[in-house]
Order: structure tokens, then C-alpha cells, then sequence
């Protein structure tokens, strides 16, 4: 993309600020008087920081200047909506509540949350900080907005609205939860910086289901932040469908915290978006903790999506496997960088990464790079990355049994997709996902061989 | 391009109708050709055998007829039950009832055999006008045809060819022939990497498929596949070209002499 040395300009910085002039204010009068301090502390590091450049070595590969440059500010006000105007995934019935959000906003109206759950307290961040301050505070400051990056960082600056997701001890929840954040997509650039918190209890177990998408084509920003803490012994299933509209850039950072013996399934879909960058964080703080994390990216067009993804194992015996596979056509870029910490004293950890890539087209580029930092010596680590194309000789084994050429084609790209597919737990979300990969494919006669 | 009365396996005499009519074919990869002019005349019902040593073009003849990507063809015709096959795709060949028995089949991870199987079958049965067949009737059609082939149902599971040992690819080519019921089958080698036991399941196959109106064409580098699938007529292939034809003897002639005393033979200008 194009060179990093004009999206550093203190304009962008400037202007992506110039709303808290006048909200500040506004913003200060919300919520209780710590989150001032906070929402400073971002925008301070926001403004030491800037906007990364690709001359940053985690930001080589993709270019934010599209977001830099453009004039995003928050939404105004809020677009009069029904449930019907809801794309689907915003009405997936998984029998659980759901929380909707409509440019950053929590729309009570679009969302269904009763009856109340034993044991969940489940509600929008403004609503959280209200009925309960202690438990918000603590993971906010424990996060705390001087760490991360500079996206966190103009976020925190901004933060108001969001989801809060808190789950008592021993609290074992069968329907899964679901929070939509959706942006209306209108043709003015819109911003919005949802903040998920996310914190299971010890012994706790849940599913959580966090999904983007668009009511419209116009240009917009989505800055996420989303905080899990995974007590000790809890499971989290943390589904995220990235499903954003043609005009949307989507940053965010997915910063998980594991207690001992705690186990999280993450699983990554990103179906949608112009330009997409995801920057998971998965920390092992308890020993015996296991970690899976699933990724499928499925960029068209000219979309462009970056997976950064970091497992810092801290404690002896903990275990993580991931796997990301991406199926790119057209001029898409896609980049996947995996690191790997093992810090001292994490011995007995086994850890696993593997990246797939497939190409259908000769303009399409995957960057694929593994980072290991290993820092203990009894530990099993590995990983490895491939970036291919659907193998000639296996078309013309199926086509030689009578299955037409695209049908070949798709019958070959659904398998390797089945593989993070089929891990999904729940039928109506992999129906869902399996429908996006195919409405992914290429349409019969545009392939080219 | 005319045809050459001369041509050892052309004579199309009076007998029944051509089913595979191949003149003067000649096929080549990267600008070297591998076929030339190479005649064949196989009718309803045959069984003929190709042999010949390696490099002889008994692959490409195969790939050529499957339709598989790749050869330059220069010149020739090849007429299946009386079309012009090389116009065909490979699926249009499979589902007019061409089949190709792999010499190496592809191993296809991620795609269950049972999957690719409904797949296929249902593409050749549209094309006869034939209905889908219910679950029921696929799972009764393949565990019959399984049988032929002494294979495990737990063979259905598993990801086309993936981990198959050699034995059970080619029992695995056999039992998709089966269960596609092609009226044109080419063996590539199939014998190849087999030990005897396996050799006469596979045989044992192809056998309960000879049913008088499917023909098959067989190839292979060692007669020993023949003592198993008994041929009406053998070719052999040197040069690319096939240059002597004759009854099951040959193949034993062959068997003694090697392919060295016929490979003069293509010297032809």
C-alpha cells in the first residue's frame, strides 16, 4: 500500500480528537470521575503515539492511511431502525439474548435480554458502570488505556458506550450470548469505538457470539476493544463474525486473560470489510491453561485483512493450538503474523500454530510470518505456513469422475475451509458460516485458471 | 493424417460398432511429442491391453483420452461412440461414460470419499436422465459395490485417497468405476505397486464388470496384470506408436523377450 510517511501528519491526529473539544465535556459528565482519567491517559498516548506507520514493524504490511485520511466523525444521532432493517446476523436466533448496537450505540429497542439469567449481568457499558462500578473499574484499570495501541489508545480517549458481559462464579450458561455492533453505514464517514468487557467467573462457563456488520455501503470506522478475563477453571466458546459492510475499516484489539486451568476457544471470521486489522492478544496467566484459537478470513475485491495474534504463555503447562486459514480471490491482500512468547519458568507448555493460505487468484498476496520468542527449555512448540493455490491435479481427479470444473473448484475450497468450519459448535452459526464461504466463492465463469 | 491400412490395431472391419476410434494421434508436453500416431479401434464389450516399456506414451494416451490438462495435441482424431472426444471436457468424457482408473490417484484431504462419490454419480446420472438417488439408495448402491472390492465401510469416511495405502488406492479406482458404471474404462497401471493378493482383488474387479458391452482398455508395463484380466487383444506401445498387435501370446512373448526385439520397430520414417 501506499507509503507510511504522510499518515503521520499531526492533522490526522488533530482531527480524529477535534470531537472531544466539544464532547469532553459531555463526556465527562458520564459515567463516574476515574473513567476521566482513563479517557485522558488514551488520548495523551493517542497523541505520543500517532497513527502507525508501515515503516512500524507490526504495521509493515498494512497501511492505515486510508483511515487517516479520511474525516471520520461520530455518529450524530441515531438512525430510526426496527428489527426487520437487521441484517441477519443481528436476528440470529441461538435462543440466548442479544444485545444490539447500532454506531456504537446500545439500541435497547433492537435487542432482547429477557428474562433476566441467574447469575449473568449482561448489559451496555453506560448501564455497567452504573449497577456495577467495581467490577468495570477493575478490568478497565487493570487493562489500563497506557498500554496497547495507538487505536486502543484514541478509543479509551473516546470510550463511552460498550458492552459488558459479567458472569458469576460457577455460573454454567447454556444459551449463547450474542452482542451485534452494527453501523448504519450512511454516506457521511462515521466513527465508532464499542468497548466490550468480558469477565467469566472461576468455574464459570460460557458462549459468546460478538458480530459486526453494516446496514449500508457508506464509509465508516470501527475502532473495537474487547477485554476477556477467564477466570480460573472458566471456558469461554468466544465466536467474532466480522461481517462488516464494503465500506468499512475495522481495527480491533482482542486482549484475553486466562486464569489457571481456564480454557478459551477463540474463533475468527472476517467476511466483510475494506480493511480489516485484528490484533488478539491471548495471555496464559494460570498454569494448565489451554488456549485454541480458529481464524478464517475470506477477503474479495480489493479487501485488505490483517490477523496479528499473540500467545504469551506465562505459566508452566499451559497449551495452545491455532489455526488460521485464509481464502483469498481477486486483488485481496491478507497478512497473518502469529507470535509466540514462552516466557521463563512456562515450562511444559505446548504450543501449535499453523497458517493456510489459498489463493483462487494470480492478483491475490498473502504475507504469512511466525514469531517465536521461547524463553524456557522444556517446552513443544511449533508452527508452521503455507500460502498455495487448489491443486491442479485433484480438479482434474474430480472433474474425470464427472463433477464440473467450478463445482470442483468450490467442492476443494469448502474442504479447506470444513476444517474451522466443522469445529464450530453451534448449527444455525455454521450454517451462517458455511453460507458466507460460499457466497464468498467465485461465480462460475470468472475464475480464471 | 490419413489413415494407414497398415496401422496395427486400426482394422475396422465389419464387427461391431467402434465404441473408441483412434487415428494417427499425435500429443506432445513442452514442445516434445510423445505420441505419434498412435491407432486404436476398440469395439463394445473388448478388452484390449496396451503395453509397452516406460516412455513409451502409455500415460499420455490415458491422460490424452481423460482429457487431463497439459498436452499439446498436434494432430489425429479420436472418435468415442462416434463423437469427436478431444472437444470434450473431462466431465462431459466421465459422464458420456469414459472412466480413467488414476495410476496415481489424487489424494483430496478435507472431501470424504462418500461426499465426492454422491457427487460424481449424481453428475453422470443427470446427464442420463436418471434421478438422484436418496440416501438410502447411494448407501445400498456403494456398500454392493464395496464388496467387490473387499473394502471396509469405514472406507467411505475417509478423505478421497488421503493416507490410502497403494493397495487401496487401486481398489479404491476400481470400486468408484463400479459405482459409475462407465461404458469406456481405462486402467492406468493399475497393477502398478501391488502385491498378488491385492492384484487379484483388483482383477477379480474388473472381471465382474466384463459384461460383454463395456470395454476396457488396459494398460501396463507387465503381463502379469493378463494372467488376471484376460484381454481379447494386445498392443504394444514403443515410441509412440503402437507397433505390434496381437492376441494374449504376445503378452507372453513379451514376457520372455522383453520389449528390446520390438522397439526397432518404430523406426519408421
Amino acid at each position: 500500500m501506499s507509503d507510511g510517511a504522510t499518515q503521520t501528519a499531526p492533522s490526522a491526529v488533530d482531527r480524529f480528537l477535534a470531537p472531544l473539544a466539544g464532547r469532553e465535556h459531555e463526556l465527562a459528565g458520564r459515567g463516574p470521575l476515574w473513567l476521566r482519567g482513563l479517557r485522558r491517559a488514551g488520548r495523551e498516548r493517542f497523541v505520543t503515539l500517532g497513527f502507525p506507520t508501515t515503516r512500524q514493524e507490526e504495521w509493515r504490511a498494512t497501511s492505515v492511511a486510508p483511515i487517516a485520511t479520511t474525516a471520520f466523525q461520530p455518529a450524530p444521532s441515531p438512525a430510526p431502525l426496527s428489527v426487520a432493517d437487521l441484517p441477519p446476523v443481528a436476528r440470529l436466533d441461538l435462543g440466548g439474548p442479544r444485545l444490539v448496537f447500532v454506531d456504537g450505540r446500545h439500541r435497547s429497542e433492537l435487542s432482547s435480554t429477557s428474562p433476566a439469567i441467574p447469575g449473568l449481568w449482561l448489559g451496555s457499558l453506560t448501564r455497567a458502570l452504573d449497577e456495577r462500578p467495581g467490577a468495570v473499574r477493575e478490568i478497565l484499570e487493570r487493562r489500563g488505556a497506557a498500554a496497547g495501541t495507538a487505536f486502543e489508545a484514541l478509543g479509551a480517549a473516546f470510550l463511552d458506550d460498550g458492552a459488558a458481559v459479567l458472569i458469576d462464579p460457577g455460573t454454567r450458561l447454556d444459551p449463547p450470548l450474542q452482542l451485534v455492533f452494527l453501523a448504519s453505514g450512511r454516506p457521511q464517514p462515521l466513527v465508532s469505538h464499542p468497548w466490550i468487557l468480558v469477565a467469566l467467573g472461576a468455574g464459570s462457563r460460557a458462549c459468546l457470539i460478538e458480530s459486526y456488520g453494516a446496514l449500508g455501503d457508506g464509509p465508516y470506522l470501527t475502532n473495537a476493544v474487547t477485554d476477556i478475563v477467564v477466570g480460573d477453571a472458566a471456558e469461554l466458546d468466544h465466536c467474532r463474525l466480522n461481517l462488516e459492510g464494503p465500506g468499512a475499516h475495522h481495527v480491533a484489539a482482542i486482549g484475553c486473560r486466562q486464569g489457571r486451568d481456564s480454557r478459551l476457544v477463540s474463533r475468527s471470521l472476517t467476511a466483510g470489510g475494506h480493511l480489516t486489522r485484528h490484533d488478539l492478544v491471548a495471555r496464559l496467566e494460570g498454569e494448565g491453561a489451554e488456549c485454541r484459537l480458529d481464524g478464517l478470513y475470506l477477503p474479495r475485491g480489493e479487501e485488505h485483512v490483517d490477523n496479528h495474534t499473540t500467545l504469551d504463555h506465562a505459566r508452566p503447562h499451559g497449551s495452545s493450538r491455532e489455526l488460521y486459514k485464509g481464502i483469498l480471490s481477486g486483488r485481496s491482500r491478507a497478512v497473518f503474523n502469529g507470535r509466540i512468547i514462552v516466557r521463563p519458568g512456562a515450562q511444559k507448555t505446548d504450543a501449535k500454530q499453523s497458517n493456510r493460505n489459498l489463493l483462487l487468484s494470480n492478483s491475490a498476496l498473502a504475507h504469512t510470518r511466525p514469531q517465536l520468542e521461547i524463553h524456557a527449555d522444556d517446552v513443544k512448540c511449533t508452527h508452521g505456513a503455507t500460502i498455495g493455490r487448489l491443486d491442479d491435479d485433484a480438479i482434474f481427479y474430480l472433474r474425470s469422475r464427472g463433477i464440473e470444473r467450478d463445482a470442483a473448484r468450490n467442492l476443494l475450497i469448502r474442504a479447506f475451509a470444513d476444517e474451522v468450519l466443522e469445529a464450530i459448535p453451534l448449527e444455525p452459526l455454521r450454517a451462517l458460516a458455511a453460507g458466507l464461504v460460499a457466497e464468498r466463492l467465485p461465480r462460475a465463469g470468472t475464475t480464471t485458471r | 493424417m490419413t489413415p494407414r491400412d497398415d496401422a496395427p490395431g486400426a482394422a475396422p472391419g465389419a464387427g461391431p460398432p467402434a465404441m473408441l476410434e483412434i487415428r494417427d494421434l499425435r500429443a506432445g508436453i513442452d514442445g516434445r511429442e510423445i505420441l505419434r500416431g498412435v491407432d486404436l479401434t476398440v469395439a463394445a464389450g473388448e478388452v484390449h491391453a496396451v503395453m509397452g516399456p516406460n516412455g513409451s506414451g502409455k500415460s499420455t494416451l490415458a491422460g490424452v483420452l481423460a482429457g487431463r490438462d497439459g498436452y499439446a495435441l498436434t494432430a489425429g482424431t479420436v472418435r468415442y461412440d462416434g463423437r469427436d472426444l478431444l472437444q470434450l471436457g473431462p466431465e462431459e468424457r466421465a459422464r458420456d461414460g469414459l472412466f480413467l482408473a488414476f495410476q496415481y490417484p489424487v489424494e483430496i484431504p478435507g472431501v470424504s470419499t462418500v461426499n465426492f462419490l454422491k457427487a460424481a454419480l449424481n453428475a453422470v446420472r443427470a446427464h442420463r436422465g436418471q434421478p438422484a438417488l436418496d440416501a438410502l439408495e447411494f448407501l445400498a448402491l456403494v456398500r454392493d459395490k464395496l464388496r467387490l472390492v473387499e473394502m471396509d465401510e469405514s472406507f467411505l469416511r475417509r478423505a478421497v485417497n488421503e493416507g490410502f495405502s497403494g493397495g487401496e488406492k487401486k481398489r479404491g479406482e476400481i470400486f468408484q468405476m463400479a459405482v459409475l458404471d462407465p461404458r469406456l474404462a481405462i486402467l492406468d497401471e493399475t497393477d502398478s505397486g501391488l502385491d498378488i493378493d491385492a492384484l487379484k482383488v483388483v482383477a477379480r474387479g474388473v472381471n465382474a464388470l466384463r459384461d460383454g458391452r463395456r470395454s476396457f482398455v488396459v494398460i501396463t508395463h507387465y503381463q502379469r496384470l493378463l494372467d488376471y484380466i484376460v484381454p481379447d487383444f494386445v498392443h504394444v506401445l514403443a515410441d509412440g506408436r503402437i507397433v505390434r498387435s496381437g492376441d494374449r501370446k504376445l503378452a507372453l512373448e513379451l514376457e520372455q523377450k522383453g520389449y528390446g526385439w520390438l522397439e526397432g520397430a518404430t523406426a519408421r520414417p
